[in-house]
């Protein structure tokens, strides 16, 4: 489906924005490889999040160039047409911190209406496959649950199970664990990691520095809307080259 | 001073049918209402799209800035300058529906935008075009929290329709105010009248509380 299969599959370069006075991206530039896990860090206010939704649309920036799948998203300050940017979106899979589920529907309604309204799946073939993938969550036994009656943990595996449902090639999680209580921390983990051994691509903003660690290909410091450095975990962590990356380790270590 | 209540009884048959006149009147203004209210909420929901805004913006201050009795006249008297001769029936139906499809809209543009803006952003990254979100996601949820404003905007709706009395229209109102002509029992025949009205309101209250529960039991709300 993408253009050149060996390209990366998601590139941003020299993204800027700023709302108003203050300059959230200042020229980032940024690659995600087929397979790869890239995880973003930095202090709150650096522009991880704004730059995680830029690469589906959600926010639109000022300058710079965003391809994904081989489309251009974004580019000469103009996003791409809302027809097209539907079909882009289905192939990019987005898990929000704070879930965003739809109330109204039950787990497995939830996970079947991308496939469903979108796709025109058969409702039967919709529903073996959401099932399979709230197996894959460890959900089985909640589909027929409403969101409302979900702790967090589980609301965020059946979002995360809903991205999967439209068989993304990309995979864009904004903090997904920091709305949840410690506890529950661990079953979404599970499951992200589950899914980044199984060969997704993935682009994740997170504070869980032990989940970049153990998981990320590459990991990118931001700080001011700036990428301040980037590079294997065992490089960042153990061995950071600029003197902000090991103030932010520092602050979120002796936490 | 002694009440007599003969000619209600007398008359019964008359009020029950300008009673049904009432709610045929009302029922119909209500489906008007619903559909404007709908159409002109969802224009009015983005200021961004300036023509769309404008022209709800337009309806709603105008209906809404005028007595209805006057845009009753307008359609009723006006027209047929124009060479536009409206029954009355519909003349009344028309206002009725205009008039309340501007209150609706603002409950249906307050309802829409009091969904959380995640699930529109969610619906959205699945690959969901805006209609389709607002159908399928947005809507669905956003209508339970239009019933209980909706419910005080139909008994309003009941009891403005007393107005198109004025319109030749033999609606409760008017049935009353012949058996008056007649009897001259004013008191009675009002009291009757409103008791009436007093009925009809609450049977509506009644039913939309009923309905509001159906669809909290059916999971539509948490």
């Amino acid at each position: 489906m993408s253009g050149n299969a060996q390209g990366p599959v998601l590139a941003v370069s020299n993204l800027s924005k700023s709302y108003g006075p203050t300059r959230v991206l200042a020229d980032v530039d940024l690659s995600v490889q087929p397979s790869q896990v890239v995880v973003v860090i930095g202090p709150s206010g650096s522009g991880k999040t704004t730059l995680l939704r830029c690469c589906n649309g959600l926010e639109v920036a000022d300058r710079g160039r965003i391809e994904v799948c081989g489309t251009t998203l974004f580019s000469d300050g103009r996003l791409l047409r809302d027809s097209e940017l539907n079909a882009l979106r289905t192939r990019v899979g987005m898990v929000f911190q704070s879930f965003n589920l739809f109330p109204h529907l039950t787990v497995l309604q939830n996970v079947t209406i991308g496939p469903r309204r979108i796709r025109r799946k058969a409702p039967s073939e919709a529903v073996e496959q959401a099932r399979a993938l709230l197996h894959k969550v460890g959900l089985a036994d909640k589909a027929d649950a409403l969101p409302g009656t979900l702790s967090g943990g589980q609301k965020q595996r059946v979002a995360i199970a809903r991205a999967l449902a439209m068989e993304p090639q990309l995979m864009l999680f904004d903090e997904p664990t920091s709305a949840l209580d410690p506890e529950l921390v661990g079953e979404v983990l599970q499951v992200m990691k589950a899914l980044a051994r199984d060969g997704m691509t993935m682009l994740l903003v997170t504070h869980e520095m032990n989940f970049a660690r153990e998981v990320a290909d590459v990991v990118v410091v931001m700080d001011h809307g700036r990428t301040v450095e980037s590079g294997p975990p065992s490089t960042i962590f153990s061995a950071p080259s600029q003197a902000r990356t090991r103030a932010f380790l520092q602050a979120v270590i002796e936490r | 001073m002694k009440l007599d209540f003969g000619p209600v009884w007398a008359n019964w048959s008359d009020l029950a049918h300008g009673a049904l006149v009432t709610v045929e009147v009302t029922g119909a203004a209500l489906v008007l209402g619903c559909l404007l209210g709908l159409l002109v909420g969802l224009l009015r929901l983005d200021p961004r799209r300036r023509v769309r805004y404008a022209l709800g913006s337009v309806y709603v201050t105008f209906i809404r800035g005028t007595p209805l009795l006057v845009q009753l006249f307008l359609l009723f008297f006006g027209l047929p300058q124009f060479g536009i001769v409206l029954p009355a029936f519909f003349c009344g139906v028309l206002g009725l529906g205009i008039y309340s499809g501007a209150y609706q809209s603002e409950i249906v543009r307050g309802a829409i935008q009091s969904i959380d803006r995640g699930q529109m952003e969610a619906a959205r990254s699945l690959g969901m075009s805006h209609g389709m979100a607002m159908r399928a996601i947005i809507l669905p949820q956003a209508i339970v929290r239009m019933i209980p404003p909706l419910g005080n905007e139909f008994i309003a709706l009941i009891k403005n329709s007393a107005l198109v009395s004025l319109l030749t229209i033999s609606d409760l109102l008017h049935e009353g105010q012949k058996i008056i002509s007649v009897s001259y029992r004013s008191l009675e025949v009002y009291l009757a009248v409103a008791l009436i009205y007093l009925l009809l309101t609450n049977a509506t209250g009644f039913a939309l509380l009923r309905l509001e529960r159906r669809l909290r039991v059916g999971g539509l709300v948490q």
